[in-house]
């Protein structure tokens, strides 16, 4: 048998390169369905019925279709129409339009929070509404949130996996590759498993650092 | 009287068939203190918030610091969101719930709207909220966030945040009644200050004793008008039946509410 350290001189590097891959999607996503979620939300709360309702179905799709599907759906079923995507850029796209459904949903519930209070002693000194929410409201309800969006943060994280479908190279499909010539598929799903843990994990920290960063206030 | 500095002519308001303001006109001369009282949803603070426009008026006529706007929806001189952020900007509001912004500190809260709407230095805005926090008698606290001051204290932060953009008229609404009875006195000593710096104010109240003391004028809502109006005398002498009953009720409620209170403790002990 071959020793762990002549192992991961081998398959080290592929599986840090994997991983790399992972975190920058995760991260592009989440930039991607906070835009997608903020809007959604907002745009939930216009003065318009074609904006609500337009927000209302986007909602509604997302929440009601398989994530993978709509992976395929962006990936595949777009060239049909010719927007041809490169693997990466339609797995960040699907996966942001999908997180940013659940991002609309948490960022609905944390504008019901605040008073309504909050934002009339702005308008009463003169702010804009978008200037309201901008500086008073939703920085309110980002530390009202931050617990949920952490969670919705680490499905995002997980899901990257599917994208093995879609021949993005990240943990899984390197992983499966590796399978491939060795046949040691235990070994193999479990580092899968020890690198998401460990990333999963730092996000945890670093938003548990976030929160006692702002529990002292308010 | 010199020319007056809000000038409201037939202000109407409705809230689907509620119609919640029948008509009510109004001059306040620049130094005034006019105290509005009244029953519970008589339209005293919907009276306030037409004002400042945080509900605007189906209709009626409204001149303040050379804005003046229509408020019938197609009429040429309906405000602008422009012109309505311009107005609210020079008449400061302070509501029942102090709604102080719980993520800054008190200081923020304070150099906020300066800073932004104003676009006053930070260096000018900090130093004028320092200023106005001393004569609140909340300098050290300035660094402290909302949630540590008292309901006295939060609701002198949201008059000073209020005087940070150096209004010309004050509207006060029911600013003392979310308050324990033992932090009302700090805020209507604040007040009274006011008005004797020569602030013109607007202030919807419960407080009569209050009202007899500091206002020029007093003024008695009922069911959306303007029912009796006057010096504070009419708090002595009413003319109309109604205002005489209103008065009763308040006094009765007092002395009612004195006695639930004393037997209260009287019990504990
Ligand atoms: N935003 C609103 N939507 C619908 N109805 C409203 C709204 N604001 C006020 N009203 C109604 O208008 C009427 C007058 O309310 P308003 O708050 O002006 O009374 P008020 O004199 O200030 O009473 P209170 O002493 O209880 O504060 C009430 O019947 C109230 O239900
Ligand atoms: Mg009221």
């Amino acid at each position: 048998m071959v020793n762990f350290f002549d192992e991961f001189k081998i398959y080290g590097p592929g599986f840090l390169e994997a991983s790399w891959t992972v975190f920058g999607i995760t991260i592009l996503t989440i930039a991607v369905s906070w835009v997608c979620g903020l809007v959604a939300a907002l745009a939930q709360r216009s003065d318009w019925k074609a904006v609500r309702m337009a927000a209302g179905f986007y909602i509604w799709f997302i929440r009601g279709t398989p994530t993978l599907i709509q992976v395929f759906l962006i990936y595949f079923g777009l060239p049909q129409i010719g927007i041809r995507l490169d693997p990466f850029t339609a797995g960040v796209i699907a996966l942001g339009i999908n997180s940013g459904a659940y991002v609309a949903e948490i960022v609905r519930g944390g504008l019901t929070a605040i008073q309504r209070g909050q934002t009339e002693s702005a308008l009463a000194l003169g702010f804009s509404p978008a200037e309201t929410m901008r500086t008073i409201i939703l920085p309110q309800v980002f530390r009202i949130i931050l617990p949920s969006i952490t969670n919705e943060a680490i499905s995002t994280l997980k899901n990257t996996s599917l994208l093995s479908t879609i021949t993005v190279v990240e943990l899984t499909l390197y992983a499966q590759t590796l399978i491939a010539s060795t046949f040691r598929p235990f070994e193999f799903y479990i580092a899968v498993a020890v690198i998401y843990l460990l990333l999963t994990t730092i996000l945890t920290f670093v938003a548990s650092w976030l929160e006692r960063r702002y529990a002292n206030l308010g | 009287m010199s020319d007056p500095l809000l000038k409201l002519r037939e202000i109407r308001k409705s809230f689907g068939d509620n119609e919640v303001l029948k008509g009510v006109s109004l001059e306040v001369a620049a130094g005034e203190v006019v105290s509005i009282i009244g029953a519970s949803g008589s339209g005293k603070s919907t009276f306030l918030r037409s004002i400042n426009a945080l509900e605007v008026p189906q209709s009626g006529f409204m001149e303040f610091e050379g804005l003046s706007f229509d408020f019938r929806p197609e009429s040429r001189l309906f405000p602008t969101p422009a012109q309505l952020q311009s107005l609210r900007a020079r008449v400061g509001m302070v509501f029942q719930s102090y709604n102080l912004w719980p993520h800054m500190t008190v200081l923020e809260n304070v150099t906020h709207a300066p800073i932004r709407l104003l676009k006053m230095p930070r260096a000018q805005a900090r130093e004028e909220a320092e200023a106005l926090l001393s004569r609140i008698g909340l300098y050290e606290k300035r660094h402290s966030y909302p949630a540590r001051l008292s309901g006295g204290q939060q609701q002198r932060v949201a008059i000073a945040r209020a005087l940070a953009m150096k209004p010309r008229l004050m509207l006060f609404d029911e600013v003392t009644s979310a308050l324990d009875p033992e932090l009302v006195h700090e805020v209507l000593v604040l007040m009274a200050s006011l008005a004797a710096d020569g602030m013109t104010m607007l202030l919807v109240t419960h407080e009569i004793a209050f009202a007899r003391d500091v206002s020029s004028r007093v003024l008695f809502f009922d069911k959306g008008v303007i029912a009796e109006e006057g010096s504070p005398e009419i708090l002595r002498n009413p003319e109309s039946e109604r205002l005489q009953q209103f008065l009763h009720r308040i006094l009765h409620d007092r002395v009612a509410h004195a006695v639930s209170k004393s037997s209260g403790e009287g019990a504990q002990a």
